[in-house]
């Protein structure tokens, strides 16, 4: 269980944040892994904070409660910054990625960032409404994810978003998808 | 040989695809949170011809077991699916099913009962079910899930079993997460099922065949009762032979109390359901310090195997019952008193404890089970009394 790698979504009701730690977990499975995604279910309510988590393993996964020291935390809203403490339980040697237009050093002195955590920015609201045209952040921030983690990488991120997406949606929208993960593993910035 | 499909898949979606392919006649449910996906995933499988049942929706959880009942009466596979209040609802339709020896299958999410109200995962609502003559599983993840649902199916249409079963999963912790999971093909699975011959249906015109008869006064009522407390007690050996069967299709093991290093373990504590992998993480750590922990889960709860929990813990110095509910007023929780029944019963005065954890959703910390062990040294050593205490709240 020693790559055991353990994430932790933040975002509001309505970005995507299920479906990214959905997303996330099965393109990981389709490459062998073993993996567990799950919502932090609350009222539902659109516009409201919430939690979802994904596990990546390369060992079945016995654990089944909360991530409390998550290995890589993500934040799909910036407005969450002032009410939630995103930076909670995060590993010392972790990562946090956030949707912002922000720079890295202003994101690590605003919020304090301990140095030894990799902070990483990525518009990925800029990209989606520049790319699927509606600000959904999901897909670029795991295409961002995959790209600076190899957690996963960003081709089989590409070719699961393709299988899955095939069956439900527009080759329009699988090629904007497409598109906006390219441009988020262009455009991260990590330090 | 059978045919797997890896996919990353819900409890409840595991369950879905395991009525599917076990193909009952009927289906009737309503929807609770959080079993909705289970009758909702059910549903498309209609829509879609994918499934050829006679879906029923009903206007609640009582209509919902009593349209169950009267197809399996008339002679229908049957299944169906809920959850916390919906389960309480059908409270009394639970022993007509299994007062008249329908062998309908029911999965649960489990889930906590009002008041307060609260949607999450406990054992609270499959524990008020306990004494209603229901066969009772419990799964720890959704891929136990999907096998214990498949498995029932065989347990309950066993001519020498004929009673209903309950395939049980917890609230969100397994209905809703996402895991990696093994389906095997559908020719796999219907042959494993096997077809179902009802013993008396009612539309079948050669046979005449009364129901649900009026037994008063006389001993008739009795006697049912007897030959239904008979039937459970010897439906143990059915229920291992489906559980093998399935075992040897899948390659998943099953055994009715999946004992983890208990043989020199001092320290055991027993748990139902979605917390056993945490327990194990725990008992892991504490190994590697040089501390003998084990844990004991429990997949068979009803029929309670007495036998082989006492052959299980009997080595040990403390044991440690985790309950997911209470029995307020009790000494201890539900499957508290079962445990210690069971020592008793053979003998093992061993010390025991007992931990309510984790209700209405509460988050299974492995602090509070390190916690847990910890107490069972102490335990064991004389140091605290063999009391209960409510794990992680204030």
């Amino acid at each position: 269980m020693s790559d055991l790698i353990e994430i932790r979504w933040h975002a509001r009701a309505g970005q995507g944040a299920v479906t990214a730690s959905k997303l996330l977990a099965e393109t990981a499975l389709l490459k062998g892994s073993y993996i567990q995604a799950m919502p932090e279910y609350g009222p539902e309510r659109t516009g409201a904070p919430l939690r979802a988590y994904s596990r990546i393993s390369s060992s079945p996964i016995e654990l089944h409660n909360n991530i409390v020291n998550p290995t890589i935390v993500v934040v799909l809203d910036e407005t969450l910054l002032p009410i939630v403490n995103v930076l909670e339980g995060l590993d010392e040697r972790g990562l946090l990625l956030l949707n912002t237009t922000k720079d890295v050093d202003t994101i690590r002195s605003e919020l304090k960032v301990p140095p030894g955590i990799t902070v990483a920015v990525v518009d990925a609201s800029g990209i989606a409404l520049d790319t699927i045209g509606r600000d959904i952040p999901n897909t670029p921030t795991v295409g961002a994810l995959a790209h600076i983690t190899k957690v996963v990488t960003v081709d089989a991120l590409k070719e699961n978003l393709r299988k899955s997406f095939g069956k439900k949606f527009s080759q329009d929208v699988i090629d904007a998808n497409l598109a906006s993960v390219d441009r988020a593993a262009q455009e991260v910035h990590c330090e | 040989m059978a045919e797997v499909t890896v996919l990353a898949a819900t409890g409840n979606a595991m369950v879905a695809e395991a009525f599917r392919q076990a193909a009952p006649d009927v289906l009737a449910a309503y929807p609770i949170t959080p079993q909705t996906a289970i009758v909702e995933n059910f549903a498309k499988y209609v829509a879609d011809g994918r499934v050829h049942t006679e879906f029923v929706a009903v206007e609640s959880e009582h209509s919902a077991m009593s349209a169950c009942i009267g197809a399996s009466a008339a002679g229908a596979r049957v299944a169906t699916a809920t959850s916390s209040q919906g389960l309480a609802l059908m409270y009394e339709e639970l022993h007509i099913a299994s007062g008249m020896r329908l062998p309908i299958v029911m999965a649960n999410a489990n889930r906590a009962l009002s008041a307060p109200i609260n949607i999450h995962g406990d054992h609270s609502d499959v524990m008020g079910a306990r004494d209603t003559g229901w066969i009772l599983l419990f799964a720890e993840t959704a891929q136990e899930a999907y096998d214990n649902s498949l498995i029932s199916f065989r347990i309950a249409e066993h001519p020498s079993v004929q009673l209903p079963v309950m395939t049980t999963l917890d609230g969100f912790i397994t209905t809703h997460a996402m895991e990696r999971c093994e389906l095997l093909d559908d020719e796999t699975v219907a042959a494993y099922v096997g077809a179902y011959t009802p013993a008396y249906p009612l539309l079948n015109g050669e046979t005449a065949a009364a129901q649900g008869m009026f037994a008063s006064l006389g001993g008739t009522y009795f006697e049912i009762k007897k030959a239904e407390r008979a039937a459970i007690d010897a439906s143990m050996p059915c229920i291992k032979a489906a559980g093998e069967a399935w075992a040897a299709v899948c390659g998943r093991g099953f055994e009715v109390i999946d004992a983890w290093k208990c043989e020199d373990a001092d320290y055991i504590l027993v748990v139902l359901g979605s917390a056993a992998g945490n327990a194990r993480v725990v008992a892991r750590e504490l190994r590697a310090q040089g501390i003998k922990a084990g844990v004991a889960r429990i997949r068979v709860y009803r029929p309670f195997p007495f036998e082989e929990l006492a052959q299980v813990l009997k080595g040990a110095r403390a044991v440690g019952i985790l309950d997911r509910s209470d029995s307020f007023g009790a000494q201890y929780g539900p499957v508290g008193l079962d445990v210690r029944s069971a020592l008793y019963g053979e003998g093992l005065l061993i010390p025991t404890r007992d931990y309510i954890y984790g209700l209405g959703g509460a988050d299974v910390t492995l602090d509070a089970l390190r916690q847990a062990y910890g107490e069972l040294q102490s335990l064991a050593a004389g140091e605290l009394d063999q009391g209960l205490s409510y794990l992680g709240t204030r």
